[in-house]
């Protein structure tokens, strides 16, 4: 029976009843004219006792999930208002480094803040950063990479767990502890040692210890704190790269298999290939970590402020050890204040720069995955 | 029709494998290089057993690398010189944590005693037996707990903002402004809060602006921790929340949270358990003191870390002797056990109470 809209008082199927509100329901009848009530409003629409109707969009008009989402936000927005601080308050007091210094922040290797005129500079900090970063990263990745192959590879599932969470012990202690290990366990053991590549190695101008007369007087090198560097930063490289080898896609694993390779020749074939990006982004990761070493440095090494590039020879400073040595005697004097602050500064930037490195590697790496 | 004789010779390998070692092959290589350093050792009469370890090392290498050339091809040989390198890589990360942690442990342990942990250093010059760290003790648990109030919710918050709401341009920065900050050296943490608080309003250094800088540093570890936990609630969770009509952050706070619960106890644990031991920041921010200060917010505060600088001579730019050095071990043995406490047990956690997501 054909009903119009609005005739609907007669009918008594119940179907036909129920089916007067849904738009479609009943094909022979046209469906409600829409009024008022039915109206879907615009998103935000604001009824006529003030209340906002809350509509199926996006926005999010209840007062709670206003205040949620402005809490979560403000907290992300915190973050980058402290890195800026970090940037501003950094350069703005390191400015008396540039101003009051007699000699040049970029060249000049002495550092003598507090005498008269303040002569100081960063080129033997520098040095000293750089190389025995270079050590930790030589010594330090091929290492944890190897762990990391042995972990995801070589071990069996059961004992994988278990060792992967030993190797993140040693992420746990604290640089104090490696520091203090390496000044009282390490330097009078490795004394030999030190003496050994000096003799044997010396022909190689890296190696060549010029001062040392007697064994004994091999010890606080950068070598060493390379070594401890390099000790310290095995966690970090290796848990990363041990992520990225676990997510070598097994086709191509099997493939290799199926076409004969030995272990060595899957892994070099299948794995590592795949894992590049991940390994150089671990690689710069550790960078970072060893570069901004403050404790186990400062422990390791004694300060001598010039550019000595026989590294079993002791003596070496980085940005790190040299602000936390030097602060106590910085005490009252702004300008030595100053050249504190702005060694932090230097060591910000170059951190900040071997991250963001890191970063845009494995991010440019996951487009293609 | 009889079948063919096949006379089961078990020495007859298949053909379609070349030449093998014999599986006692690793063993017998290490034994005989064992015996040939040795040997060396008494023929070039070395002293100490450093050398003859390492000439046993490096003789294995050659001669299970040769053997296995000789007898299996270049192709094996290099997968059992490859296998040799990584199996000892492995051994160069054990070794080293055995040895800390020993050495560690033996030093440290000689000073423990009741006193140690109830006294402080008041009154105990370089010179005296005795002394504790409970001064330190203090310190260290006040400013960690100071530093957790502020840096938790922040890192939460932000890691919810980053899972539930973030789409877009901020998202992406706040992301990657927390990577940057994950590398940001602990020292830098501690001079921006020394230039802000202590440079930029006048003040002396108190125990919670150790507090602040540790906290920046905890931010990032608790944003990228919490982001994981809170990816693993499934979406099913959230889409019935949402199909009932809860509003957003109902659906946050009454099924997501509750659910990744465990997963964010964790995951703050591992953050705590990473700044508990930063030494750092504290000798720009907290001085130190021999006796006790309960008060964070006044005053020098000592901590274990910088009892242990103090102790040896660092502080002061002294030297130290056996006394100072044997209660800086104690120190030091305390703060590793801490965060060992933290980090184990942020794994048990872990382990025993997974998400529930059914």
């Amino acid at each position: 029976m054909v009903q119009t809209a609005g005739d609907d008082s007669r009918t008594d199927d119940p179907f036909e009843i129920a089916a007067q509100g849904v738009p479609g329901a009943n094909p022979l009848y046209g469906g409600p004219t829409p009024d008022s009530a039915d109206k879907v409003d615009a998103p935000g629409t604001i009824l006529p006792d003030g209340r906002p109707e809350a509509g199926i969009s996006g926005r999010s008009v209840r007062l709670g999930d206003r205040v949620f989402k402005a809490l979560a936000a403000g907290s992300g927005a915190i973050l980058l208002i402290v890195m800026a601080a970090i940037a501003i308050f950094l350069v703005w007091k390191a400015i008396p480094a540039f101003t009051d210094n007699a000699g040049n922040l970029f060249t000049t290797q002495t550092w003598n803040p507090q005498g008269t005129p303040a002569v100081f500079g960063m080129a033997a900090v520098f040095f000293g950063t750089v190389m025995s970063a270079f050590i930790a990263m030589i010594v330090g990745v091929p290492v944890a990479i190897g762990i990391a192959l042995f972990i995801s590879h070589y071990a069996s599932r059961r004992a994988a767990t278990t060792l992967g969470a030993i190797v993140d012990l040693l992420a746990a202690v604290p640089s104090l502890v490696f520091g203090m290990w390496g000044l009282y366990f390490l330097i009078p053991e490795t004394k030999g040692f030190q003496a050994w590549m000096s003799e044997y190695f010396g022909w190689i101008p890296l190696f060549d210890n010029t001062t040392a007369t007697t064994v004994d007087q091999f010890g606080k090198s950068l070598l060493i704190a390379g070594i401890v560097l390099a000790i310290m930063i095995i966690p970090i490289v290796s848990a990363v790269c041990r992520e990225v080898f676990l997510q070598v896609p097994q086709e191509t694993v099997d493939a290799s298999w199926a076409l004969g390779a030995t272990k060595w020749e899957m892994i070099r074939t299948a794995v590592l290939p795949f894992g590049r990006a991940g390994i150089i982004s671990a690689a710069m990761l550790g960078l970072g970590r060893a570069l901004g070493e403050t404790i186990a440095v400062a422990l390791v090494l004694n300060s001598g402020f010039r550019i000595n590039w026989h590294i079993t020879e002791p003596g070496g400073d980085t940005f790190a050890s040299t602000i936390a040595l030097k602060f106590g005697e910085a005490g009252g004097s702004p300008v030595a204040i100053a050249a504190l602050i702005a060694a932090g500064l230097f060591l910000f930037v170059i951190t900040l720069v071997v991250n963001t490195a890191a970063r845009i590697v494995i991010a440019r790496k996951k487009d293609f995955t | 029709m009889t079948s063919a004789t096949v006379t089961a010779n078990p020495s007859l390998r298949s053909e379609l494998v070349g030449a093998r070692l014999p599986a006692w092959a690793p063993y017998g290589s290490a034994v005989a290089s064992v015996g040939l350093a040795v040997l060396l050792r008494w023929m070039l009469e070395w002293t100490g057993w450093a050398t003859t370890f390492v000439a046993a090392a490096l003789l294995f290498v050659v001669v299970l690398t040769g053997w296995s050339f000789a007898v299996e091809g270049r192709r094996q040989a290099k997968n059992r010189f490859a296998s040799t390198l990584i199996y000892a890589s492995f051994l160069a990360a054990i070794v080293p944590l055995v040895l800390i942690l020993t050495y560690i442990g033996i030093k440290g342990f000689s000073v423990f005693s009741a006193d140690f942990f109830l006294r402080s250093m008041n009154g105990v010059t370089s010179r005296m037996e005795g002394g504790g760290l409970y001064h330190a003790l203090i310190g260290t648990l006040q400013q960690v707990a100071i530093a957790a109030i502020v840096a938790l919710p922040i890192g939460i918050f932000t890691a919810i903002y980053l899972v539930e709401y973030g789409r877009g341009a901020f998202a992406k920065t706040v992301t990657f402004f927390v990577d940057v900050m994950t590398g940001v050296p602990s020292i830098v943490a501690g001079l921006f809060v020394y230039t802000f608080l202590l440079l930029g309003f006048g003040m002396r250094p108190f125990g919670a602006a150790g507090a602040l800088a540790l906290a920046i540093l905890m931010v990032p570890v608790s944003v990228r921790a919490s982001e994981e936990m809170l990816k693993l609630v499934p979406r099913d969770l959230r889409d019935a929340s949402y199909a009932l009509g809860v509003p957003k952050w109902r659906t946050i706070v009454k099924v997501v949270l509750p659910t990744a619960m465990s997963g964010l106890i964790t995951s703050s644990l591992l953050a705590v358990a990473r700044v508990a031991g930063e030494t750092a920041p504290l000798i720009l921010l907290t001085g130190y003191t021999a006796s006790i200060n309960m008060n964070p917010f006044a005053g020098d505060q000592a901590t274990l870390p910088m009892m242990v600088w103090d102790q040896l001579g660092k502080r002061s730019g002294t030297t130290s002797n056996d006394l100072t050095e044997a209660r800086a071990w104690g120190a030091a043995l305390t703060l590793v056990l801490l965060v060992l406490i933290l980090n184990i047990g942020a794994r048990l956690l872990a382990r025993l109470a997974k998400p529930k997501t059914h």
